[in-house]
């Protein structure tokens, strides 16, 4: 679980925040201002503060928020001048945006805010579609508007390059002021509220918010055009009402809910990706009709309200076909306040005593959780803001609370309130009554109703609530933190996580923990060090000086026995029941040995398949989504691409059977323990981890250890890559893009026991999308229908319209996965699509474009659902960057001290060079951003510190004089792919360079020596390969598809490159391993 | 040894070098060589004993042989404890090997039970499980075990099978992770000079308001005469398998891994040697 944060807001407008992690609250120190509310995503935080204005605080990340701002510059060929800026009268501004319609000199960029500054000055950009221009970035062509080139031609009658500067967001970590102006001026009326949401209305890469806002005549504003790039939007648009508002909240996703002054409630519809202000409102009665709500609190699929005598309201029915729900159904507790936040977790704070509570039990199938649960936690600064307590309560001697409440009134920043001064107190519904025997008081919140009241006489009311608590009372006033608001929006918490925020015995002593994961404190402990001492003396002292003694039991064979379906040899295939043995025996040298036994019944005549278990390579679990399935393979059933495939009744007898299989191959090879720092490490394409430990011989020439014959035991997690080196450090990326680090644990998922440690296993969650296509054809008379000819493909299909996948039918991909959404149109499929997500086609199967034109009679969409899984392995979340790729240099440092280079791409794209990783700290510290033109898409270190890297045009990148003085290098230089080639992927080793293409061949860089080392051409070295991956002593490792077995052609096969010598870096011919497990890529060592 | 799984290892493989001698007073034909065996610590002795009657029946009459039972130095040991147990309650500091005496004749009634057979030591080793796993979970886990599963863990410890038996014993040593532990930890305190033959109380892993329980804890609660203060040189020694854990180790720890196959926690306090 990644270290998230929940805000809060005490009575004193003090903004605190608390870590999933931590034990105190921790203030918010640069915050000048008192602040009303807070409004937090994982990204950021906006708040109210006293003066009314809005604040924003973007938390700062290891990537900064950066901006391309591009222009062109356009010029003509003349006789006279050659080509120059003089261009004809009919042609486009000399500086202008790519199409040529807007003029963009250089000085009419300015930078949107005073939060941003400029990177560096304007620069030429040479990269033209993934290839070097040279020639100053000019590319050519005959006229505006036309395609162009990068070389001059006899026509060349116009050129025109880009230049781009960047800019850079500069306010993170701190309260910016947002200036509060809407399209048509400054807004008239302060803002009262405010929630931030809609970030899973529109795919993740663009990273856009939804921004909602009350004023204090209760008009709401939608804040335009927040994203990624531009985390404080453009501007304010009001959206019209069918009342005056008080308060609003905004979910994850399209769900909207607002308090009206008389007490109902509204909904907004109508939100979708092309519109997130959505078209209209719905009006929802109060839960009770005496009472109405005075708050409401939405997330994904819930909304929570309060009503004015405090009660907790939780409504029925909510889904996105219905954003209205069925009903409310009251709740047990009195709250002032109720907030929710990520995964629908639910905080509130309570009436009677003003914590903040968080609802236990809340899961995505009981969304109404159990039971509150105080958050008792210390705050960090409870001396000293003790000490300022008791000095303010000299001006404010005889003030009380909680009964006797007295307010004494601050002094606002803000000088052009009417009240003059003394700024008034406003909180809602929290206090009934307040004693106004404080002479500075002015104004008196007395809920909500009261407020409305003030709103309507002083315009401008101000709101800051800062109670003082006397400190006659008897115990501290601060004993007890007084809290007035809380958001939970990017508190990154479910009903798993183990949270200390309930238990303050424990709380001071250990406040942070460290983020390096190497080694656990509890592995080091001395008690554990005593016993392991202790026990290797004891087997000294009693067992080394009488080993020729008898042993007093003799050792026999042991059979577990079971039933099972088998996946049988012949034709037809199908699944039949047969028994499984497992026949385990004490082999000469000690070691555990076995046999398993499948008896089956061919034609009435009882038969038996075996297999030894010192000559099983692998067992894989396969998904299958309605039995629980794994192959078993051997040398020989590899080269047949043909396992024994068998299906256990129970998830759980499948996982007992694994187990006990895993470690029996173990033991019979004598493995033990955790992977060896040398060990090979892959994922298959269903996320399972394997681990190979390498023996010698795997290298020697000229016969080294074939494929087929590696033996791979599983290690848990869920990952889709993993990188490793000779040193033992190890991270994977999972399919939601989380980074995880190998803790040096072992076990974990079904591995249980035995085959498992009991430290350094931790849970792991992965999230995938199941896709399935809509599919119509165009007819004459209604248009596209669902409706196609007889010959054509399922309606509702997989990818390849052979499986009729429907909605209701699409199962997640094994029954340890669980839907987490609903099914959803799926924008981001390549080849573009419509608004209405469409993709058209001339007929189906053939490439699809996201317009459609006269020629296409069919058309489909993607629809994706998102799944996620739940296990448990040796993996520790690197928090918070998600990846798309990593590299770790392949050897290198020798001291556990010495910083080991670790690049990785973004999932947005960007390079990053992680710092302080180390044996010690295999996790590393943070990131260092190495700037790119462009969105980068795959990056290798090689053993000499070589990064190669591919941009998602297609073109490679080698970076510059990467030494360990500079570990992010200096500079990129811009390396030609292969002719009309994009590339795909790269892997470095010691002195060779390997890319793969989109179109699956592999490439071997040529001409690389010291003194050149980005090479000079590219050589072709074989197709059908999915992934490379080179070793540090050069050794080629693919993935490749297409390898012939016994059956059929088999798809991601590990294959080992022959002949790989000094002389002969690229080899001769490859030996094909395991598969079809479709194991993809690590990093051999 | 890095990781715990080798703890586990390390327990079940404990062996004791023991010299097998037969009681002088006893009638053979010739004279009896001793007889030397490695013996299991977390086995039972009359269990692992067929050997040592085999080779003292080969020079003794049949009518001269009755049930078999042993003793060290004088005191007679009980079968139904551990190996291990006996040897650290009764020879810890004592030379190598363990010299254990035999008897075939003169069965002590009073300080023995019988065994008559090797299905007497099951029923005993399976009611200590079943016992365990009542403090544990409530007996759940070993309710919801079957027949088989109840043999494989017997057959294992008979057959010195370790991965046959910890295929089976893990799911006794499972808990629900929110609990941070078994509800009561199994565990039985052996006094040399007391009458009472141990001490056994209900003892939770973790305290009400969440702080884990270390063996420390646990003495000072049942035995606390066991931990010596700061100011006086140790009196008495606490020891597992052969081993004095520090006090602060946690106690849930401690019965996952230093627990006999019987799943009990078996701690002798032993008086320190005075050298």
């Amino acid at each position: 679980m990644p270290v998230s944060l929940l805000w809060a807001v005490d009575v004193y407008g003090r903004v605190y925040s608390l870590s999933t992690r931590g034990q105190q609250w921790e203030q918010c120190r640069d915050a000048v201002l008192e602040f009303k509310r807070v409004t937090a995503v994982q990204q950021c935080c906006w708040g109210i503060a006293c003066d009314h204005h809005i604040y924003l605080n973007v938390h700062s990340s290891d990537v900064p928020i950066r901006y391309q701002e591009e222009t062109f510059e356009n010029q003509r060929w003349n006789p006279l001048d050659n080509f120059s800026d003089r261009l004809l009268p009919s042609d486009r501004w000399q500086w202008s945006n790519i199409t040529g319609l807007e003029h963009q000199p250089l000085d009419s960029f300015f930078l949107p805010s005073s939060n941003w500054e400029w990177e560096g000055d304007w620069y030429i950009d040479e990269n033209f579609g993934g290839e070097p221009t040279e020639k100053e970035g000019w590319t050519y062509a005959i006229d505006f508007p036309a395609t162009y080139t990068k070389d001059k031609k006899w026509n060349s009658c116009v050129r025109r390059r880009r230049w781009i500067r960047y800019r850079r967001y500069k306010a993170t970590d701190t309260w910016a002021k947002i200036p509060s102006e809407g399209h048509s001026g400054p807004l008239p009326d302060p803002f009262n509220d405010i929630s931030c949401g809609g970030w899973e209305i529109s795919e993740e890469p663009r990273g856009r918010l939804s921004l909602w806002a009350v004023s204090l005549q209760g008009k709401v504003w939608f804040r335009e055009g927040i994203h990624h790039h531009s985390p404080e939007g453009d501007g304010w648009e009001e959206v019209s009402l069918p009342g005056e508002v008080v308060q609003i909240s905004c979910g994850p996703g399209d769900l909207v809910w607002a308090v009206l002054w008389e007490g109902q409630l509204i909904v907004r519809e109508g939100i979708t990706r092309d519109c997130p202000r959505g078209s209209s409102w719905v009006v929802v009665d109060s839960p009770n009709p005496e009472a109405g709500a005075i708050h409401v609190a939405v997330g994904d699929n819930v909304v929570w309200a309060v009503t004015k005598d405090n009660k907790v309201w939780y409504r029925r029915g909510i889904n996105s076909y219905n954003p209205r729900g069925s009903g409310w159904i009251g709740m047990i507790g009195e709250m002032v306040m109720i907030n929710v936040g990520l995964n629908d977790q639910v905080w509130g704070i309570s009436c009677e005593d003003r914590a903040v509570y968080f609802r236990q039990g809340v899961t995505s199938s009981e969304l109404s959780g159990k039971a509150w649960k105080a958050v008792n936690v210390p705050r960090d600064g409870d001396i000293r803001s003790h000490s300022s307590a008791s000095s303010s309560s000299l001006h404010s001697a005889g003030c009380f609370f909680s009964g006797e409440v007295r307010a004494q009134s601050v002094m606002s920043e803000d000088s052009d309130t009417k009240n003059g001064p003394q700024r008034a107190v406003l909180e809602e519904a929290s206090l009934r009554e307040a004693d106004a025997k404080s002479p500075p008081l002015t104004h008196l919140a007395v809920g909500p109703a009261g407020v409305r009241g003030d709103a309507a006489d002083t315009c401008s009311l101000s709101s800051v609530a800062t109670y003082t608590l006397c400190q006659e009372e008897p115990y501290g006033a601060d004993e007890h933190p007084l809290w007035a608001w809380v958001s939970g929006g990017g508190c990154g918490v479910d009903c798993h996580s183990q949270l200390n925020w309930f238990n303050s015995a424990t709380a001071l002593s250990s406040s942070v923990q460290s983020m390096s994961l190497s080694i656990s404190p509890a592995q080091t402990a001395a008690w554990r060090k005593q016993i392991f001492e202790q026990l290797s003396e004891r087997s000294k002292r009693e067992m080394d000086n009488f080993k020729h003694y008898e042993q007093a039991i003799e050792q026999s064979v042991w059979v577990k026995k079971g039933t099972m379906q088998w996946w049988r040899d012949w034709k037809p295939h199908k699944w039949v029941d047969v028994r499984f043995a497992l026949e385990q025996f004490s082999g000469p040298e000690g070691n555990q040995d076995g046999i398993l036994f499948l008896y089956y019944n061919f034609n009435e005549e009882k038969k038996y398949l075996h297999a030894f278990i010192n000559e099983v390579t692998i067992l894989v679990p396969v998904l299958n989504d309605s039995k629980h399935t794994f192959a078993i393979y051997t040398a020989e059933r590899t080269k047949q691409r043909w396992p024994i495939r068998l299906a256990a009744a129970t998830e759980l007898e499948m996982h007992d059977w694994l187990a006990l299989l895993s470690v029996s191959c173990c033991d019979s090879r004598g493995i033990q323990g955790p992977p060896s720092k040398q060990a090979l490490w892959s994922v298959t394409c269903k996320g399972d981890v394997f681990v190979c430990e390498p023996s010698p011989s795997l290298e020697t020439c000229p016969y080294p250890t074939p494929c087929d014959q590696m033996f791979w035991h599983q290690v848990g997690g869920h990952l889709r890559l993993v990188e490793s080196n000779s040193l033992g450090v190890v991270w994977g990326v999972g399919y939601d893009h989380t980074v995880w680090v190998y803790t040096g644990g072992y076990g974990g998922g079904f591995l249980q026991g035995l085959a498992r440690s009991t430290d350094n296993i931790y849970t792991q969650t992965d999230v995938k999308c199941v896709y399935i296509y809509e599919n119509q054809r165009w007819n004459p008379v209604t248009g596209y229908t669902n409706r196609g000819l007889p010959t054509d493909r399922y309606m509702w299909s997989d990818a390849t319209g052979l499986q009729e996948c429907t909605k209701a039918n699409t199962k997640p991909p094994s029954p340890h996965w669980t839907w987490v959404a609903d099914w959803a149109i799926d924008y981001g499929i390549s080849g573009g699509t419509d608004r209405e997500g469409w993709q058209y086609a001339a007929d189906f199967p053939t490439s699809y474009h996201g317009h459609k034109t006269l020629k296409d009679f069919v058309r489909r969409r993607r629809w994706a659902r998102k799944c996620k899984l739940t296990t448990t392995g040796p993996w520790q979340e690197v928090p918070p960057i998600p990846l798309s790729d990593v590299t770790i240099i392949p050897c290198g440092a020798q001291s556990i001290v010495e910083p080991i280079p670790l690049w990785a791409i973004s999932n947005k794209g960007d390079v990053l060079c992680r710092l302080g990783v180390t044996l010690l700290t295999p996790a590393g510290t943070s990131w260092l951003h190495v700037g790119t033109d462009q969105p980068f898409k795959s990056i290798s270190i090689g053993g000499a510190s070589q990064v190669w890297a591919i941009a998602r045009d297609g073109s490679a990148f080698y970076r510059g004089s990467v030494t360990a003085q500079s570990p992010s290098g200096d500079c990129w230089y811009h390396i030609p792919s292969p002719v009309r080639q994009k590339l795909q992927q790269v892997s470095v080793g010691r002195t060779s360079v390997y890319t793969v293409d989109q179109h699956g061949n592999l490439w071997f860089r040529q001409g690389l020596t010291p003194s050149c080392p980005q090479g000079s051409s590219w050589e072709h070295i074989s197709n059908n390969v999915r992934k490379v991956s080179v070793g540090p002593l050069d050794q080629v490792w693919i993935i490749a598809d297409k390898v012939q077995g016994s059956h059929s052609l088999s798809c991601g096969t590990v294959c080992h490159r022959l002949g790989v010598q000094p002389m002969e870096p690229k080899g001769q011919s490859w030996d094909y391993g395991i598969g079809p497990t479709h194991v993809t890529g690590s990093r051999h060592t | 040894m890095a990781d715990d799984k080798d703890v586990l290892r390390d327990v079940w493989f404990g062996r004791i070098p023991t010299c097998f001698t037969l009681y002088q007073d006893e009638i053979t034909e010739r004279e009896a060589e001793p007889f030397y065996l490695l013996l299991p610590r977390v086995s039972y002795l009359t269990l692992v004993t067929d050997k040592v009657k085999k080779h003292f029946l080969k020079v003794m009459k049949a009518e001269d042989v009755e049930e078999m039972w042993f003793d060290f130095e004088g005191t007679p040991l009980k079968w139904h404890y551990p190996i291990g147990l006996l040897f650290d309650l009764h020879a810890s500091n004592t030379a190598l090997p363990w010299s254990i005496t035999v008897h075939f004749k003169n069965f002590p009634e009073r300080d023995l039970l019988h065994c008559p057979s090797n299905s007497v030591i099951e029923a005993h080793f399976m009611s200590s499980i079943k016992e365990a796993d009542a403090l544990k979970h409530k007996s759940q886990v070993i309710n919801d075990m079957q027949k088989k599963d109840h043999k494989q863990l017997w057959m294992g410890l008979q057959n010195d099978k370790f991965d046959q038996f910890w295929a089976m014993n893990r799911k006794l040593m499972e808990y629900p992770t929110e609990e941070g532990g078994f509800r009561y930890i199994p565990f039985r305190i052996y006094l040399t000079m007391s009458d009472r033959p141990f001490i056994q109380k209900l003892f939770r892993p973790i305290s009400s308001d969440g702080y884990t329980h270390t063996l420390g804890d646990l003495l000072k609660e049942v035995y606390p005469m066991a931990i010596s203060s700061d100011d006086e040189s140790k009196r008495y020694q606490v020891v597992i398998h052969g081993i004095e854990p520090l006090l602060e180790t946690p106690l849930q720890w401690l019965s996952e891994h230093l627990s006999h196959p019987d799943n009990f926690l078996h701690i002798s306090v032993i008086p320190a040697p005075s050298d």
